[in-house]
């Protein structure tokens, strides 16, 4: 980038702003033919969700009906209902399970990512193939040996257990989106910070963290998410004690049965926290998602 | 004097601290990399190692005195098992049409999002819904309120179509019996495609606008630009798109789990699936690990080619 534009005259770089300033705002226009498919297909990938929130504040009775009846009466039962039937402690679980494992997920990420990208240690980019590479190995081939300790130790039904692997599984993510977050830190201010005698604190709390601030909000997400949904080690590894969100979900279908709308108001409540947290950083999902490869 | 007395063998001074000083330095640098990498091997890859050491057993523990060592036995078995042959095959079916359906779709609605249109922004908000629902409860979604034959919004849907009609009712198909296999593709399709609409979307308002507006300019009409520019200036998100698409849904449990337990019979396990019945239904220990052992090869001829894309898209980063 600082190479073109040093190389570009100062009227080449005048025009090119203006012409970048002009796509954002001016990206061609949808004809209204297309409008209204980009509408219908918007709506249909919608639909589930609304009517799994619709169904989760109707009664029983107005929830399984052929045909549907989508204009009934709306009422909170089916949550008060999960509430007074102790969805509470699985709740806690998860959250438990997500925020912990995220914490330490940034406890580890962050310093490696300084060292992969800021003060790049020597091979540097075999260390970052390395982390990607753990995420190819299918957990599924890991659920045996991991069951096995897990028992041995005395830890199934921990939500300790779920810490520790859902910060495994995030680790290499975290590691690969914090490195490109910090890889933007510009190196000449790095450098002219340490030329005026600056120490490592001063250097990163005052030129790497404004940069990183955004990035690292963005990589906690995605932990979160992917933490907060996860079941495969959830619903094999843990019973009673330490069971979270998605295992309740499951759960609640094959002991009582089924019961329509209060199996929607639970899908709506477990799903709750990622979709708002996604709704509020579109942006930065994408460069998440993407291992900080697309921006 | 100084050549007679030094031991012949040790390196002359200067170099030697200017190495150990570096040394230093580069010991520095690798001390913030060391608890994740630390953390990384033994969580991630001492499973491993375990796994291809039970795979070398006979191990079921509703037979503790049996368990033994049986060398490649295992292997043999999981080749020429009938069950997990399907349990590929569904494997490589589900992936490849998830990851195919919701990448086209996925372009298709990219393509329509890059454009203005009005309320862009909320339907944006709309179409990342389905990704950000818990997988658990889309797949209870999918099974119970949507595919289900009495009173899922499929058939009801139907229904109501074919009395608005003036026929007396429509007719009553058991989706998920009838098409197991589309009723789970149709679940995951559902759930991927914003993901993949997502990274397209990032690479089409990376693409420089002054190259689109001259291919107008010289009269170049849509479908022309789309397949000599767009496209090929898609192609590293699209690989993208297939490569963090097949990583995750190759490793599809939940959806499986939730919607048809892989049947009926086995029509849709997958490898995954199959692997957690073996571990924790008929409780065959070493099956299940060389299975997995097996499952873990075919995933690192899938990252050889992964890499060499992700290493593609990293090279242009550092370069620039």
């Amino acid at each position: 980038m600082t190479a073109h534009a040093a190389l570009a005259t100062p009227g080449n770089r005048f025009t090119k702003l203006l012409r970048r300033k002009d796509d954002h705002g001016g990206a061609p226009k949808l004809s209204p033919l297309w409008t209204f498919v980009a509408w219908l297909a918007t709506l249909a990938f919608f639909a589930p969700v609304a009517w799994m929130v619709l169904t989760s504040f109707h009664q029983e009775a107005d929830a399984a009906t052929n045909p549907p009846t989508p204009f009934a009466p709306v009422t909170f039962d089916q949550y008060k209902l999960l509430f007074s039937r102790d969805i509470t402690p699985f709740l806690l679980n998860s959250a438990m399970a997500s925020i912990l494992s995220t914490v330490l997920v940034l406890a580890l990420a962050v310093p490696a990512a300084y060292a992969l990208s800021i003060k790049p240690v020597e091979k540097w980019t075999d260390v970052m193939f390395f982390f990607l590479s753990t995420k190819f190995l299918p957990a599924i081939a890991a659920l045996l040996p991991v069951y096995l300790i897990v028992k041995d130790a005395g830890m199934l039904d921990n939500v300790w257990t779920l810490v520790v692997l859902y910060t495994a599984m995030n680790l290499p993510i975290a590691v690969w989106m914090m490195r490109s977050f910090l890889a933007e830190v510009p190196k000449e201010i790095l450098e002219a910070a340490e030329v005026d005698g600056a120490g490592l604190l001063t250097v990163l709390w005052r030129v790497v963290a404004p940069v990183a601030m955004p990035g690292l909000a963005a990589t906690s997400l995605i932990c979160f998410i992917f933490s907060w949904n996860e079941f495969m080690f959830a619903v094999n590894l843990t019973a009673t004690q330490a069971s979270t969100a998605p295992v309740f979900l499951v759960g609640f279908i094959t002991n009582e049965g089924l019961f329509l709308a209060r199996l929607c108001a639970a899908a709506t409540l477990v799903s709750l926290p990622v979709l708002i947290a996604g709704f509020a950083a579109q942006d930065k999902l994408v460069r998440g998602l993407s291992l900080g490869a697309v921006k | 004097m100084t050549t007679l007395t030094a031991p012949p063998k040790t390196a002359p001074p200067p170099p030697s601290r200017a190495r150990t000083s570096t040394g230093i330095t580069k010991w520095k640098r690798r001390i913030p990399l060391l608890p994740a990498l630390v953390f990384t091997i033994v969580v991630t890859q001492l499973p491993f190692v375990a796994t291809i050491v039970i795979s070398t057993f006979q191990w079921n523990i509703l037979k503790p005195g049996e368990k033994h060592f049986v060398g490649l036995s295992n292997f043999t078995f999981v080749f020429t098992d009938e069950r997990l042959r399907t349990a590929v095959l569904n494997t490589i079916v589900l992936t490849a049409s998830v990851v195919v359906i919701s990448v086209v779709l996925g372009l298709g609605l990219a393509m329509l999002l890059d454009r203005r249109f009005a309320g862009r922004g909320l339907a944006r908000t709309l179409l990342i819904a389905p990704f950000l629902v818990m997988p658990v409860a889309a797949a209870l979604l999918w099974k119970h309120a949507i595919y289900n034959p009495d009173y899922g919004l499929l058939n009801g849907t139907l229904n109501a179509v074919y009395r608005l009609f003036g026929a007396d009712n429509g007719p009553t198909i058991d989706w998920i019996s009838s098409y197991p296999m589309p009723a789970v593709v149709v679940s995951l399709v559902w759930q991927w495609t914003p993901f993949m609409m997502l990274i397209l979307l990032a690479g089409l308002q990376a693409q420089p606008g002054d190259v689109l507006e001259a291919a107008r300019m010289d009269g170049a009409s849509a479908l022309a630009t789309f397949r000599h520019i767009t496209l090929p200036h898609l192609r590293q998100y699209i690989e993208l798109g297939v490569l963090l698409g097949t990583i995750y849904v190759v490793q599809t449990f939940d959806a499986v789990y939730t919607i048809t337990q892989g049947g009926p019979g086995s029509q849709t396990t997958n490898l995954p699936y199959e692997i957690y019945l073996t571990m924790f239904r008929k409780y065959e220990y070493g099956e299940a690990a060389a299975a997995g052992v097996v499952v873990v090869l075919g995933a690192i001829v899938i990252a050889t080619f992964a890499l060499r894309t992700i290493a593609s898209l990293f090279r242009e980063e550092t370069s620039r």
